[in-house]
């Protein structure tokens, strides 16, 4: 499959000013499952789709943290991932040694920004093929980055990237304005909402399928939460909660999402089949 | 792992991994050796030294006082040397010991707070961090067996939280309401405990100045490599400020009757 002429080093422009090796690594991003992040005045929070090879597989692990304070989710090649977040670990404790400091989150986005933009300027090498979405929080309070393996990085309210993430950064423009003000359960919901979005005509998120990231102080269904409110991730059993809190698609303002739900915990509303 | 692309599939050094039996994450250092190296001699002891550092906290920050020498063994070869320097807005360091070294972490320093200054994020340094920063630079050096010869005390305010810490050149750090390095930490630093401790939120600038001038007075009479020239820094909510050099009034009427300092011959 040849589109282009001009793509098969990373340093040659294409005669549109293009680099085509550093388009198709973000490709790359998009052929992984999605991962939406969203932010509150409060929270920062991640949620992922994780996927399976198969019955018989476990599900790919979708996010990782990197410090007490910074997690990420990822899209893309998983391997890729993890050398980046591997770096981003050693950054993050060199702060803590060094400096005895939690790292300020946007640097350590611009740390792993400044590493995958020399990729796609030297020869001989490739761009990672992977794309994050950074939560974390620092003294002026929570943070969503977003990273891609062009060497871009921006700051978020809200944010989706992977497969179908379009459909869930639909859902975010319509709604990110009242983010700001949300709670962790109502942050959540839109969150979920928003990862819906992204699913096939199949499928649905449950509690193997889906992770959730988290920064910021405890919510009402939480125990064993740092008084700090670091990062930790939620899988399996503890989300069930919330995944009953989603107001189902064919209901009447199913995707408007706008009206806060009742707090989930005495929610009675049934997942559609 | 080596996380440095540029370091990825460079050639092996054929003198340390001549079959190729390094593991990609531990391949050594590719970097021609320094032939030099056993030519090379480590600090022994310092040189041109500059003696005690006094400090204290108060009512509004931190307070904190050197004399300008800097001595060439006995002699008082440099008598305009600043010791007390600033370090961003938040945070002033005041050194003993070996002035080159000192002059050294100045440098690396100040390199460090212009990489802050560029970062623009207001994600500055405090003192803290500082003193933390310094633990880990004296420390390292020691462990090469190639220590930078100083003693340290590190002091600042910042969100309203004062900060007094001490580290040398083992790396060694500890913190109190009052310190004192060289000579001032046998002689000073139990006048500034009686004057300080269970004080420190009530004493005011013009006490604290005093008190220190006093201890700098009674430096000058009983430290042989003290001047009768010092300097005053402290650190207030308003930031930084480092007095101009203040000349002590001293008295040595006494000295007349002292057999070996006045006109007697015997």
């Amino acid at each position: 499959m040849f589109r282009n002429t001009y793509d098969s080093d990373n340093t040659v422009f294409s005669p549109q000013g293009r680099l085509h090796q550093v388009e198709y690594a973000l490709e790359a991003v998009k052929q992984g499952s999605a991962a939406v992040g969203l932010r509150s005045k409060t929270h920062a929070i991640l949620l992922a789709l994780k996927r399976s090879t198969g019955e018989l597989a476990s599900y790919q692990q979708k996010m990782y943290r990197i410090d007490d304070h910074v997690g990420i989710a990822i899209a893309g090649l998983t391997s890729d991932a993890r050398v980046l977040s591997n770096f981003m670990r050693q950054q993050a404790m060199s702060s803590r040694m060094v400096f005895n400091r939690p790292i300020p989150v946007n640097r350590l986005v611009s740390a792993i920004a400044d590493k995958a933009q020399v990729n796609t300027q030297e020869y001989g090498r490739r761009p990672y093929g992977v794309g994050f979405l950074v939560i974390g929080h620092d003294k002026n309070g929570p943070h969503l980055y977003e990273f891609s393996p062009s060497g871009n990085s921006y700051e978020y309210y809200a944010m989706s990237i992977g497969a179908r993430s379009q459909s869930a950064k639909t859902y975010l423009e319509k709604h990110f304005e009242s983010f700001t003000d949300c709670t962790l359960e109502e942050l959540i919901q839109h969150g979920l909402h928003s990862l819906r979005e992204t699913l096939q005509q199949d499928k649905e998120l449950t509690i193997n399928n889906t992770s959730i990231g988290i920064v910021g102080p405890a919510g009402t269904h939480e125990i064993n939460v740092a008084a700090d409110g670091s990062f930790r991730i939620l899988e399996g059993e503890p989300i069930e909660i919330y995944l009953k809190s989603m107001i189902p698609k064919d209901a009447p303002d199913a995707g408007e999402g706008a009206a806060p739900a009742a707090p989930a915990g005495d929610e009675d509303v049934q997942m559609a089949e | 792992m080596d996380h440095f692309p540029t370091n990825w599939g460079r050639p092996r050094n054929d003198a340390q991994d001549l079959y190729n039996t390094y593991p990609l994450h531990q391949r050594p250092n590719n970097t021609p050796k320094d032939v030099f190296a056993d030519g090379v001699q480590r600090t022994q002891q310092p040189i041109v030294t500059g003696t005690s550092i006094l400090a204290i906290l108060y009512k509004d920050g931190i307070m904190m006082a050197a004399d300008t020498l800097a001595s060439y063994g006995s002699l008082s070869r440099f008598k305009t040397i600043q010791r007390l320097q600033s370090v961003g807005e938040n945070t002033v360091i005041g050194a003993s010991g070996d002035m080159s070294d000192f002059q050294y972490v100045q440098s690396i320093l100040e390199e460090l707070m212009i990489e802050e200054f560029t970062a623009n994020d207001q994600n500055e340094l405090g003192p803290a961090e500082i003193h933390e920063y310094l633990s880990r630079v004296y420390y390292a050096r020691r462990s090469k067996m190639n220590p930078l010869w100083n003693s340290v005390l590190v002091g600042g305010k910042k969100d309203g939280k004062r900060f007094l810490a001490y580290v040398d050149l083992l790396g060694t750090t500890y913190s109190a309401s009052t310190l004192a390095t060289g000579y001032g930490a046998y002689i000073a630093l139990p006048l500034l405990r009686s004057a300080v401790e269970g004080r420190e939120d009530e004493l005011t600038e013009e006490q604290a100045q005093k008190l220190l001038t006093d201890c700098m007075r009674v430096l000058f009479y009983r430290d042989a490599r003290s001047l009768d020239k010092f300097q005053i820094a402290k650190v207030t909510d308003e930031g930084v400020v480092i007095s101009d050099p203040i000349k002590l009034d001293t008295t040595w009427g006494f000295a007349e009757k002292i057999r070996g300092y006045g006109p007697q011959t015997q």
